[in-house]
């Protein structure tokens, strides 16, 4: 399904702050494989997911997606098969706008943006069905702009709003780190939910060591650029917090902190 | 009396395009768009070299509005692929605008209050009785203000336009939604510019005349009327903003009319028009400017 190939990926190259993130990086990921990726700072895991999103350049190598070569398509293209929640819930939602025209623009996503109208009544109940699920009341607040909700809110609906249309990758950036520890567990239970229900393709970066245990089906830790721990299946299944925080202290350890 | 209100009535009517045209920029795409500076004598200009020619006064507002499109699309293609600076990239054009202008208007200055104009031609003249003839002028600027505004109110209704809202509000999610952000800006500042040359356009018509220095200070009186209406009728809500942004204009040039009437004179205009942008700016809390993050 997504595959980077041998990726190479330099910051401040020809500098003094010449940095190597990524040198031969590999990574397969399968259809309907939930996984999430735990690490420290600075081992590169959002940088991974830009890399695959294309908001960032790599020095080398191939990303393909089910065998069709993207690394030279502009991210916008990308967009087209990707869903994409980020860790700061403001990004995945127009503030100025209201709920029923944010959903509206999401909803359209794949055909044009025309001179057709903007919001297709026939489509309000249906909008208003998929809020419901949240449970967060949104359904009741269609014309209400969505600047004026909670980070929550904001994040539920974002989640709801990347995973609309058909997509076949769902890409979540620490997206509960923001949330206060009640919420975070609502939206992750939604993203469960939606992942299971649209069985989707999905990486989720966490720095919470329980979901990234809990949740998903393959568990990758990175450090310093590459892989070193990768479970799948059942042996994610065994997996406990502990048997990770283990290997975390352990890389911490070697780093010196 | 009466004839200084009519004025100041069509004057701001004939901005109320201007403001309608920058309330894109500033407002919907937060792009301090300077082309509008030179793309208001643009309008202006066009009108001067088709009107002296003979085209048809209506045709030669939909030309001066095409023309104000071109602009605006330079103005994007310099900022979204070749990176610049949005306030240089408006500026660049702005300069540039300036020599175009006198190109296509021949001189710095050109009469053309003598040719039919949408104002003032033989059919209307026949069909208007005299006694109207005072208010004309009012009843034509207030119909094309209406048709802009709706027409305005319509697009930005439509995909396209959540689209365009969409781009000023997040970009990153026009990026979500697998759309290029640069189109989409092209596509605003191509239709903010064309307005402003409708006005130019408009001006010019009204007034009889095109001369080079319309242009200064477009951008202040624009964005004046679109704080002052934005804001004065922030707590309405069923009024929409784009016509708070016409009542704006007539309230501005209404303000700028008064100054002049408390003994300042006709050239001080654009010091009075500058000043009262900063109070205007000042007392709005517009100072500030809008957080890109939208934390």
């Amino acid at each position: 399904m997504l595959r980077l190939i041998d990726i190479n990926k330099y910051y401040n190259p020809g500098t003094v702050n010449e940095m190597c993130l990524f040198n031969g990086f590999n990574l397969n990921i399968d259809e309907e494989e939930f996984v999430s990726v735990v690490g420290s700072n600075g081992s590169g895991k959002t940088s991974m997911l830009n890399i695959i999103c294309g908001s960032i350049p790599i020095d080398k190598g191939r990303i393909e997606i089910n065998d069709i070569d993207i690394t030279n398509m502009p991210e916008y293209k990308r967009q087209m098969r990707i869903g994409r929640v980020y860790q700061n819930p403001a990004l995945g939602t127009c503030p100025n706008m209201t709920i029923l025209e944010n959903m509206s623009l999401a909803d359209n996503k794949g055909n044009s943006f025309n001179l057709g109208r903007g919001t297709d009544k026939k489509r309000i109940e249906l909008y208003k069905e998929l809020l419901m699920k949240l449970g967060l009341g949104l359904e009741d607040k269609m014309d209400v702009t969505v600047g004026t909700l909670s980070g929550g809110q904001r994040q539920a609906l974002a989640l709801v709003m990347a995973t609309m249309t058909p997509i076949e990758f769902l890409i979540l950036d620490e997206h509960t780190a923001a949330l206060d520890p009640k919420t975070a567990e609502l939206i992750m239970e939604l993203t469960d939910l939606i992942v299971r229900e649209k069985r989707l393709t999905t990486i989720m970066v966490t720095h919470n060591l329980r979901y990234a245990v809990e949740y998903g089906n393959r568990l990758v830790m990175m450090h310093q650029g590459e892989i070193v721990v990768d479970k799948i299946g059942k042996e994610k299944e065994v997996l406990k917090v502990d048997d990770i925080l283990d290997r975390f202290n352990e890389i911490s350890i070697e780093c010196g902190n | 009396m009466l004839t200084i209100i009519i004025g100041i009535f069509e004057e701001g009517l004939a901005y109320a395009v201007l403001a309608l045209g920058i309330y894109i920029t500033y407002k919907i795409l937060d792009f301090p768009d300077l082309s509008v500076d030179g793309t208001f004598p643009l309008g202006g200009a066009m009108t001067a070299l088709l009107i002296t020619a003979g085209v048809n006064p209506v045709l030669t507002l939909l030309l001066s509005f095409l023309t104000g499109a071109i602009a605006g699309i330079v103005t994007g293609i310099i900022h979204v692929k070749f990176k610049v600076r949005d306030l240089l990239s408006g500026i660049i054009v702005m300069t540039a605008l300036y020599s175009i202008n006198l190109r296509i208007a021949g001189s710095a200055n050109v009469a053309i209050y003598s040719k039919e104009s949408i104002f003032d031609n033989a059919f209307l003249n026949d069909l208007i009785p005299e006694g109207f003839r005072p208010y004309l002028v009012l009843a034509i600027l207030l119909i094309i203000v209406v048709i802009m505004k709706v027409l305005l109110d319509q697009y930005l209704k439509t995909k396209s336009g959540y689209l365009l809202r969409a781009v000023g509000d997040n970009e990153s999610v026009v990026t979500s939604l697998a759309k290029d952000k640069g189109v989409m800006k092209i596509i605003g500042l191509a239709i903010a510019n064309a307005f402003v040359a409708l006005a130019g356009g408009l001006f010019a018509q009204k007034n009889g005349y095109f001369d080079i220095t319309i242009g200064t200070g477009a951008l202040v009186t624009g964005v004046a009327s679109v704080i002052i209406g934005t804001n004065l009728f922030r707590k309405l809500t069923f009024m929409k903003s784009t016509s708070a942004v016409v009542i704006g204009s007539i309230l501005y040039k209404a303000c700028v009319q008064m100054a002049i009437s408390f003994g300042l004179r006709a050239q001080d205009q654009k010091l009075i028009t500058s000043i009262l942008f900063l109070i205007i700016l000042i007392t709005s809390n517009e100072r500030k400017r809008r957080v890109k993050g939208h934390a």
